[in-house]
C-alpha cells in the first residue's frame, strides 16, 4: 500500500543517528504532523515512586512502535496515561492529534486497547463479547453482527463463537481482546504485553495478525518484555528503563551500537586452534571446545576475510557460527544491568534516589 | 445524537449485559431469592405458632385474624430487597478485577452507563424476587388487606429502596479487592432486619438492642409495609422510611461516583 511506504519512509529517515539514540529530554517538544502518537516530557509518579520521568516518543502513522523495557520500568503506565485511563502528573500526549488530557473522548474514539490482562466477558459468549462491542459503538444492530462474525472467522474463533468465554484457552482469549480491540476500526491500537503468557504458537499467530493489521495502516504502540518479539514486529524501538527512555531507534540500529557480534570458529584440536589464534584477532579462545570468536559486524566482507586467511594459514575450521548481539545484549550495554536485575517492586530504590 | 440519547442507549446495553449475567449465572438470583423463601418457611412454619402467641393485633396491624404470618411477611419482603444487593457488589467487584471496566473506561462511551446498567439490573432483579416471595407468602396464607392505592404506595417503597441499597452496594463492590470481600461487606445490610422489628416488635427486646431496633431503618421501614399492606397505623414511619431511603441513596450514589470517576487501574 502506497499509503504505508511512504510513512514508513519516513519513519525511518527521522530515525536519531546511533550515536544521538539517546533522546533523553532534549527530544522533539511538539508533535510531528504525521505522528499518530507524539508525547513529551511526560512524568508520572505513585505516591513517592517516580514510574515515567520525562518521556519524548513520536510514532509516524501506520507503524510499530515498541516500548521494550523489564518488569516495572514504567511501560504499563505509559500506555494507560496514553489510553486516557490515568492522568500525567506533567507533560502532554497525543494521540492523533487529540490532547489525552484535554480531549479524552476523541482519543478514545480512535483509539482501541489490549491490556496486559484479558478484557473479556467470561459469562458471555464469544460473539456476545463482540456484539457487546459493537452495540457500545453504536454500529447498529446488522453492521455489529456483520463486523463480529466477520472478526470471529478471521480470528479463527468461528466455531468457538457460541461458547462462553470462560471456557476458551488463553491463547483464544487474548485472540478475542484483540478482536474486541478491533471491532470499532481504531487507528491507533494499543498493545500492553500482548503476548505474554502465550505459548509459542499462539505468539506467532499473534505476530502475524499484528502484521496484518499494520499493512491495513493501523498505527500499533506495543510494550513488550520480550526482546525478540520487538525485533520481529517493530519498526521503531524505545528501551525504558526506570521511566526513563536510555534508547531510541530500529532494532538493527540499535544492535549495530553494541558490541557483542561476532564469527565463532571451532577447530579439530589444540594445534589447528594455535595456527588460527595466529593470523586472526581473537576476541576470546576456548581450549576446552577448541573455539575462538573474532568480532564482526555480521558483513560477507568481514566473513570471507577471516575464510581466506585461514586458507592463507592452511587451517581447516570444523564449524563456523555468526552471533548477531540480540537485545538483551542491547539492555546490558545501555544499562550496565541484564533484564533481570530489575524487579517490578523496586520502592526502595524509588525513594532513595529522589 | 446528544449526549443523553448517548447515555440512555449505553446504558441500554449494559442493562443488556447484566440481565444476561444473572440469567446465565442464577446462583446469585437463587440466593437472594432462596434465603427470603427459607426464613419465611422458618419462622412461619416452625416459630410462627410460639412468636405468634406473644402478638396483639396492634402489632400486627391486620383488623381480623391477627395470624404470624401477617406480621411477618412484610418483613421478609424487605428483606429480599436487603439481600438482592449483595448479588449486585459481587457483579460490580468481578467486573473491576476482571480488567473489562478498563476497557470501558479507554472506549468513547457514556462514564456512568455500566453502573446504570448494573443498578437497574439489580432492581428488576428485586422486584422479581419480591414478587414471588410475596406469591409464597400469600400460598401459605397471608391476606393483606390493603387497596390498590396502598400496594401502589408500598411498590414505591420497595423500588426506593432497592435503588438506595443497589447504590451503597456498588459503592462497596467498587472499593472491594476480591468478589469475596464484596460478598462479605453486604452482609451487614442484610443482617440489619433481623436488629429490628421484622420478626418480633422491638420492645420485647432487651434495653441496648432495642434502643438501637427503635431507631434502624428496617424498622420504620417495617411499620410502614405493614401498614400499607395489612391496614393500621402508620404514623411517622412513612416519613422516616422515605427520609432514611433517600438518605442511603445519595450517599450510596455519591460515594459509587466518586470511587468509580477516581478509577482503580491495576
Amino acid at each position: 500500500m502506497p499509503h504505508d511506504t511512504v510513512s514508513q519512509a519516513a519513519a525511518r529517515s527521522a530515525l536519531p543517528q546511533p550515536r544521538a539514540a539517546a533522546l533523553g529530554n532534549a527530544g522533539q517538544c511538539a508533535p510531528e504532523p504525521a505522528a499518530a502518537l507524539a508525547v513529551s516530557g511526560l512524568r508520572k509518579s505513585f505516591s513517592e515512586k517516580l514510574v515515567l520521568d520525562g518521556i519524548d516518543l513520536s510514532v509516524a502513522a501506520g507503524t510499530v512502535f515498541a516500548l521494550l523495557g523489564p518488569n516495572g520500568a514504567g511501560k504499563t503506565t505509559a500506555v494507560h496515561i496514553l489510553s486516557t485511563l490515568i492522568p500525567g502528573d506533567g507533560g502532554r500526549a497525543w494521540v492523533a492529534g487529540h490532547d489525552v488530557a484535554a480531549e479524552p473522548d476523541a482519543v478514545r474514539a480512535v483509539i482501541g486497547v489490549t491490556g496486559q490482562f484479558s478484557a473479556v466477558d467470561g459469562l458471555l459468549t464469544g460473539r456476545e463479547n463482540l456484539i457487546l462491542m459493537a452495540d457500545l459503538h453504536r454500529l447498529g444492530k446488522a453492521e455489529g453482527r456483520r463486523r463480529a462474525d466477520a472478526l470471529l472467522g478471521r480470528f479463527d474463533l468461528a466455531e468457538a463463537g457460541g461458547q462462553r468465554v470462560m471456557t476458551y484457552s488463553g491463547g483464544m482469549k487474548r485472540r478475542l481482546d484483540l478482536a474486541m480491540t478491533l471491532i470499532g476500526a481504531p487507528q491507533v491500537i494499543f498493545l500492553d504485553e500482548p503476548t505474554t503468557g502465550l505459548d509459542p504458537r499462539s505468539r506467532r499467530e499473534l505476530w502475524r495478525i499484528i502484521r496484518e493489521l499494520v499493512a491495513d495502516g493501523v498505527t500499533i504502540f506495543l510494550t513488550t518484555q520480550y526482546l525478540e518479539e520487538a525485533d520481529q514486529l517493530a519498526d521503531q524501538v524505545a528501551v525504558l528503563d526506570q521511566g526513563r527512555i536510555v534508547a531510541h531507534g530500529s532494532p538493527a540500529e540499535l544492535k549495530r551500537r553494541v558490541p557483542g557480534g561476532h564469527i565463532s570458529l571451532r577447530f579439530a584440536d589444540p594445534e589447528a586452534l594455535d595456527r588460527a589464534a595466529d593470523c586472526l584477532d581473537v576476541s576470546a579462545r576456548d581450549d576446552e571446545t577448541f573455539t575462538i570468536q573474532v568480532p564482526s559486524d555480521g558483513a560477507v566482507r568481514a566473513l570471507r576475510s577471516v575464510l581466506d586467511r585461514l586458507d592463507a594459514a592452511g587451517v581447516e575450521a570444523e564449524e563456523l557460527s555468526v552471533h548477531m548481539p540480540d537485545l538483551d545484549d542491547v539492555f546490558l550495554a545501555l544499562t550496565g544491568r541484564g533484564t533481570e536485575e530489575t524487579h517490578e517492586n523496586d520502592s526502595a530504590e524509588g525513594t532513595t534516589a529522589s | 445524537m446528544s449526549s443523553l440519547t448517548y447515555a440512555v442507549t449505553d446504558s441500554a446495553t449494559m442493562l443488556r449485559r447484566t440481565l444476561r449475567h444473572i440469567l446465565r449465572y442464577p446462583a446469585m438470583l437463587a440466593a437472594s431469592l432462596g434465603v427470603p423463601v427459607i426464613l419465611l418457611l422458618f419462622f412461619v412454619g416452625l416459630l410462627g405458632r410460639t412468636l405468634g402467641a406473644g402478638l396483639t393485633a396492634s402489632h400486627v396491624g391486620s383488623v381480623g385474624h391477627g395470624s404470624y404470618i401477617d406480621y411477618v411477611a412484610p418483613a421478609i419482603v424487605l428483606l429480599t430487597v436487603a439481600s438482592g444487593c449483595m448479588a449486585t457488589s459481587v457483579a460490580v467487584c468481578v467486573d473491576t478485577t476482571e480488567g473489562i471496566i478498563n476497557r470501558f473506561r479507554t472506549m468513547s462511551i457514556s462514564r456512568s452507563s455500566l453502573l446504570t446498567g448494573h443498578v437497574i439490573a439489580s432492581v428488576i432483579q428485586t422486584l422479581v424476587s419480591v414478587a414471588l416471595v410475596i406469591g409464597v407468602a400469600v400460598a401459605m396464607g397471608w391476606r393483606p388487606s390493603g387497596g390498590a392505592l396502598a400496594w401502589l404506595a408500598a411498590v414505591g417503597l420497595i423500588v426506593l429502596l432497592s435503588f438506595a441499597l443497589t447504590w451503597l452496594a456498588v459503592a462497596i463492590g467498587l472499593i472491594s479487592k476480591t468478589p469475596e470481600s464484596s460478598s462479605n461487606t453486604p452482609m451487614l445490610i442484610q443482617f440489619l432486619p433481623f436488629l429490628g422489628s421484622s420478626f418480633v416488635p422491638a420492645a420485647s427486646m432487651p434495653a441496648g438492642v432495642r434502643w438501637f431496633a427503635e431507631y434502624q431503618p428496617f424498622t420504620a421501614l417495617n411499620q410502614t409495609l405493614r401498614g400499607l399492606l395489612n391496614g393500621g397505623p402508620i404514623g411517622n414511619d412513612a416519613l422516616i422510611s422515605i427520609a432514611w431511603c433517600l438518605g442511603i441513596l445519595v450517599v450510596g450514589y455519591w460515594w459509587a461516583r466518586t470511587v468509580f470517576q477516581r478509577g482503580r487501574v491495576r
